[in-house]
């Protein structure tokens, strides 16, 4: 790469949100604000090379993609009123608006993670839109055909538009039930990246990354919500770790047993830093508690050290906030190492008798770790072949198999 | 923004809330100035379904769709945006029993 194709790359993930957004919120066209947007990242890449790279790029690039919106809607202006919205944009900005582009990228965020839109096409959006993945990218990380994904980004954009959703932040009243389905999104994102193995395409692994990045810039455009520095801080501490999540051939290696000097200490220092700032707020919320449990193992010695009755706590409060059989599963997973392995079987019999974990194979081999600690080897083989039965990918059932073999010696 | 509010609910249900009345919500939106019409359906089996076809009209007792939810009522309403849509519907006290659709209305593009 050229000097310059180097500067408008790094332009492209700094700014290309901002463009976007910007020129949606002038134009109130999608397509048109993308296209534009795309259109100015091209000329940088002679322009810059001809005359240097500007001295603010966001600000060089959202006036070029400005002015290609003029242009492009006077040339398709055919009756008086799309001539006098091309007038308007054509009007020369306001001087303070030239040095400093208001920053547009929240109510982005917001509209693209709208809860009238379908889970799928939230993520989607936002990975489009305000991330700058293309569709053939966001495509195959959703092992989705690119027409199914393009069809897909076109209906939720006609979405916003038909339905009248809104393009912007929403009122603070509002805030508590909106702002959740932002941070979801995030999450889901981090999460569709971070489950990916070793071997696993690459493209699912930058998935991970682009979450971060958006967190980031969430953090920045919400100061004051700590459940967005508690996202952050839990997606650091656990993307600190991702490398000795599983061995070279692809098999889990259990937190206990990772390698911990291969641990990215900046991420984890840098995560338990947000953490600290979120919680000064005294306003928990379940991304704090996840980050401080995250916290809790990312800054243990060694596995031994861990402050399990702490991390079981933690589980507590976060059963209160999100009572999910999920979370519950994992409360007592950890009420079992720190309280005594009975104490977490207890727990576990009566998630079983709720029935709502039928069939999740996690249920079956929590029980069985807890029985194997007891002694009662029997009962935990059993438990271990149900919990074969129902595991899902072959890394999980190669480790299942490994622990029923280690039990049967 | 003009959007129609389809309220449906299921037949017994629908029956069960048929004499509620909209308990002030009519009076709070008219004052708002935001309920431009509406009105509360006789339930599904006093329903008559039509069509023509080549010319033919054929008729069918009950209605267009045996689904289990039923439209029970509408209402017109007209709003700054899809945001404040839902904080109307949302109001109304069918969305306490059955659930409400919200659908813009269609406008042809202005040559």
């Amino acid at each position: 790469m050229t000097s310059i194709e180097t500067a408008v790359a790094e332009a492209f993930r700094a700014e290309w949100g901002q463009v976007v957004a910007t020129l949606i919120r002038i134009t109130g066209d999608w397509d048109l604000a993308e296209e534009c947007a795309q259109d100015a990242f091209t000329s940088a890449l002679d322009r810059w090379a001809a005359d240097g790279v500007p001295r603010k790029p966001g600000a060089w690039l959202t006036t070029v993609a400005r002015n290609r919106a003029t242009d492009r809607l006077r040339r398709a202006a055919v009756g008086a009123a799309k001539l006098r919205e091309a007038a308007m944009l054509a009007e020369p900005p306001d001087p303070a608006t030239v040095e400093e582009f208001p920053d547009d990228r929240l109510r982005l965020m917001f509209t693209c993670c709208h809860p009238a839109l379908a889970l799928e096409s939230q993520v989607a959006l936002t990975l489009r839109t305000l991330a700058g993945l293309t569709t053939a990218e966001i495509a195959r990380a959703f092992l989705v055909a690119e027409p199914a994904m393009s069809k897909r980004l076109t209906r939720a954009k006609q979405k916003i538009r038909n339905a009248g959703i809104p393009y912007r932040v929403p009122p603070a009243h509002l805030l508590p039930e909106r702002t959740p389905a932002v941070l979801g999104v995030l999450f889901l994102l981090f999460n569709e990246g971070y489950a990916a193995t070793a071997g696993a395409d690459l493209l699912r692994h930058a998935l991970s990354a682009e979450a971060i990045r958006l967190a980031r810039m969430l953090v920045t455009l919400m100061p004051d919500e700590p459940e967005a520095m508690g996202l952050l801080a839990l997606m650091l501490l656990h993307d600190a770790r991702r490398t000795t999540r599983v061995d070279d051939t692809g098999d889990i290696v259990l937190l206990a047993d990772q390698d911990r000097t291969r641990w990215d200490g900046d991420a984890i220092t840098e995560g338990v830093a947000l953490l600290d700032a979120a919680m000064r707020r005294e306003r928990p919320g379940p991304y704090q508690v996840q980050a401080a449990i995250a916290a809790c193992h990312a800054t243990a010695a060694d596995a031994a050290d861990t402050d399990w009755p702490q991390i079981a706590a933690l589980y507590g409060s976060l059963v209160r906030m999100t009572p999910t059989p999920v979370v519950a599963l994992n409360r007592a997973a950890a009420v079992g190492i720190a309280h005594g392995p009975e104490a977490g079987l207890a727990l576990l019999a009566r998630l079983r008798e709720d029935g709502q974990l039928a069939g999740y194979h996690l249920l079956p081999a929590t029980e069985a770790d807890l029985l194997r600690r007891l002694g009662r080897v029997d009962e935990a083989q059993a438990a271990y072949r149900e919990a074969l039965d129902l595991a899902g990918t072959d890394a999980e059932r190669r480790f299942l198999e490994r622990r029923l073999a280690e039990l049967s010696v | 923004m003009k959007y129609m509010m389809l309220i449906c609910a299921d037949a017994e249900t629908g029956a069960a809330h048929a004499h509620d009345g909209c308990g002030g919500w009519t009076d709070e939106m008219l004052a708002r100035g935001v309920l431009c019409g509406g009105e509360g359906l006789r339930p599904p089996n006093d329903a008559t379904t039509l069509r023509v076809r080549d010319g033919e009209l054929l008729l069918s007792d009950g209605p267009f769709a045996e689904t289990k939810e039923q439209i029970g009522g509408f209402c017109m309403i007209e709003c700054d945006g899809l945001d404040e849509a839902v904080e109307i519907a949302s109001k109304h006290p069918a969305a306490g029993y059955g659930t409400i659709e919200l659908r813009p209305v269609f406008t042809p593009p202005v040559p």
